[in-house]
């Protein structure tokens, strides 16, 4: 297209100004890579150094026997966040339906109730969910990081399938009513098969979230080491008088893998899925 | 119109005849989400207004009417925490957009390696925040961190700079870490925005010899203010709340810099064990949070009016 055309000039110029955002985005990442990569005694070299000869991967075989435990923050986070996607959506997927399908009193005000569960975070009602816990038993074990977890993520996970069972035409399942199917075999049988790719945004982005979250809940309802997730379990490390940079930084970049992995296989979806309330039909 | 009279004259009956069925098959459907949400969420938010009217401690507790309210507002510490968070959350939610609005437009261009980029810039979204900040911490360290050691070298700083040890470097630190974890976000929707705006927009203007300035100023920007101004309340809303990077970086400090109204209600009721007095900061912040979305709300939805959004 002509009006999209750029000079040379201007091309340029925007990768020149793409490079500079990209730098701010990926500056962390670059660092904790190039830490993860370097021997102590350069990490501690004055002046600065950039690059020294001796780097290598030995920070990452050396953190399993430095941190004990990473594996199983790992492990943990990676539990915490699929136990708390799998609650999640058996809440979200029937309610979406109701609000994307179904005409019913107290709509509108019902579902700005859920929504506006977005404007507290854990931390405003810990004092009171710390009784909870402790009053159900569930102090120090993966519960007590798993059901707030959920409930902080199903208005959104609600909020985001709506919109997408929105988009389903309805003519199929009056189809299936009229053929005498009930309720629930119409939404199992019909709406749930054809709603698969907005299941696949929503599960994603409640599992980002699940994993993102298990800071607050980690360190104010659990003290057991070995439940840890990895968010919590690593910065437990800061405060050390010796923290080993390297390792630090390898364990913290092994941690996301999964996550990551996640968000790669399935970011064409996501993306288009997140923003698809964004844009105007 | 004399078909949709037809029409509804036609399905009118067997409507009402399954109306009831409908709501209560809805209730069904959301009972158990909202039942989750009234026990996790809405009763400790109840619990949370009682406790601010009590001396809740580890020990146990009593009435004390308004007393942790009168000692909250009576000092003026609370006023200084209060400005410090709206100034927290004003400065990082415009930068959040402005830095997210560059990168959308930067995005948006259309050059060749523009999907990996839309890739490239979600990784801080889609870390957990606590694991981004162990980055932030070393680039911040002073004696050995990229930022004091480059600086350094380049000659800006004489010596090592410890950017968390001061209470303004510690709050402009923790600033751009927080506009850092939202800017994807936001990116990702004014990129989405802005694909949604009509090409025959831009071509008419194109044509009529609208050069991009003028075509960004006069086409883009207000076809996705709704997305903007929607956008800027999220932010807010997040920001305000932003808990986690001032807790790992400096936990408030030093010297109460970077102390916003989620760092001091969580020092107080779990870091001092003041449930009391912890609780009645945690109202006044949803308070401030309920008023605050209120009156947004309403510019928003004269903003969607203004630029004739359902």
């Amino acid at each position: 297209m002509l009006m999209d055309r750029y000079t040379l000039l201007q091309k340029i110029g925007i990768y020149a100004a793409i490079a500079l955002f990209m730098t701010f985005i990926l500056l962390p990442f670059l660092e904790m890579f190039r830490t993860s990569l370097s021997p102590m005694g350069h990490l501690f070299h004055q002046p600065y150094e950039l690059w020294n000869k001796e780097m290598s991967f030995k920070a990452y075989s050396d953190m399993w026997a430095k941190v004990p435990l990473l594996g199983r923050f790992i492990w943990n986070s990676i539990y915490i966040a699929t136990v708390v996607t799998a609650i999640t959506m058996v809440f979200v997927i029937p309610a979406a339906y109701a609000y994307a399908r179904l005409e019913f009193p107290f709509k509108a005000l019902s579902l700005g109730v859920f929504l506006s569960v977005n404007m507290f975070t854990g931390a405003v009602l810990l004092i009171p969910l710390y009784r909870v816990m402790r009053t159900m038993n569930l102090l120090n074990s993966y519960w007590a990081m798993i059901v707030p977890g959920a409930a902080f993520l199903i208005p959104t996970g609600i909020w985001l399938l709506r919109g997408y069972l929105e988009k389903i035409p309805k003519e199929l399942e009056e189809a299936a009513y009229v053929d005498g199917a009930s309720r629930l075999y119409t939404l199992r049988r019909v709406v749930l098969p054809l709603a698969v790719p907005g299941l696949i945004v929503v599960g994603v982005s409640v599992y980002i979230g699940a994993y993102a979250q298990q800071y607050l809940f980690a360190i104010t309802f659990n003290q057991k080491a070995e439940l840890q997730p990895l968010p919590a379990g690593l910065n437990q490390f800061i405060g050390y008088q010796t923290v080993e940079w390297n390792q630090m930084m390898a364990a913290a970049l092994t941690g996301v893998l999964p996550v990551m992995l996640v968000f790669l296989f399935l970011q064409k979806y996501l993306v288009a899925g997140l923003t698809a309330g964004a844009v105007k039909e | 119109m004399v078909e949709a009279i037809q029409t509804d004259a036609l399905v009118q009956p067997k409507m009402a005849r399954r109306g009831l069925t409908e709501a209560m098959f809805a209730w069904a459907l959301i009972g158990p989400a909202m039942l989750f949400i009234a026990v996790i969420v809405a009763w400790p938010l109840l619990e949370t207004i009682r406790l601010s009217f009590t001396n809740a401690d580890m020990g146990g507790e009593s009435w004390v009417g308004l007393a942790n309210y009168e000692k909250l507002m009576g000092g003026p510490k609370f006023y200084s925490i209060i400005g410090r968070t709206f100034f927290w959350m004003v400065l990082s939610v415009s930068l959040k957009l402005v830095v997210g609005l560059i990168g959308a437009t930067l995005l948006s261009a259309a050059v060749p390696g523009r999907a990996l980029f839309r890739m490239m810039i979600m990784p801080p979204w889609v870390i957990p925040i606590a694991i981004g900040c162990i980055g932030w911490l070393w680039l911040y360290n002073g004696q050995f961190g990229f930022l004091s050691g480059m600086s350094q070298r380049v000659g800006i700083l004489d010596g090592p700079f410890e950017f968390l040890a001061y209470k303004n470097s510690a709050f402009y630190s923790a600033i751009v870490t927080d506009v850092w974890v939202g800017t994807p976000i936001v990116s990702l929707f004014f990129l989405a925005a802005m694909q949604g705006v009509s090409r025959d927009l831009y071509e008419a203007a194109w044509v009529d010899g609208a050069g991009r300035w003028y075509r960004f100023r006069r086409i883009t920007i207000p076809q996705i203010m709704p997305v903007i101004v929607s956008m800027a309340l999220l932010s807010a809303i997040w920001t305000f709340n932003s808990f986690e990077i001032i807790w790992i970086f400096t936990q408030g400090g030093p010297r109460g810099g970077t102390t916003t109204m989620i760092i001091d209600t969580y020092k107080t009721a779990i870091g001092n064990f003041k449930f009391g007095e912890g609780a009645a900061r945690a109202v006044a912040i949803v308070v401030i949070l309920g008023v605050f979305s209120l009156i947004y709300l309403q510019v928003l939805n004269r903003v969607n009016k203004f630029y004739g959004v359902k």
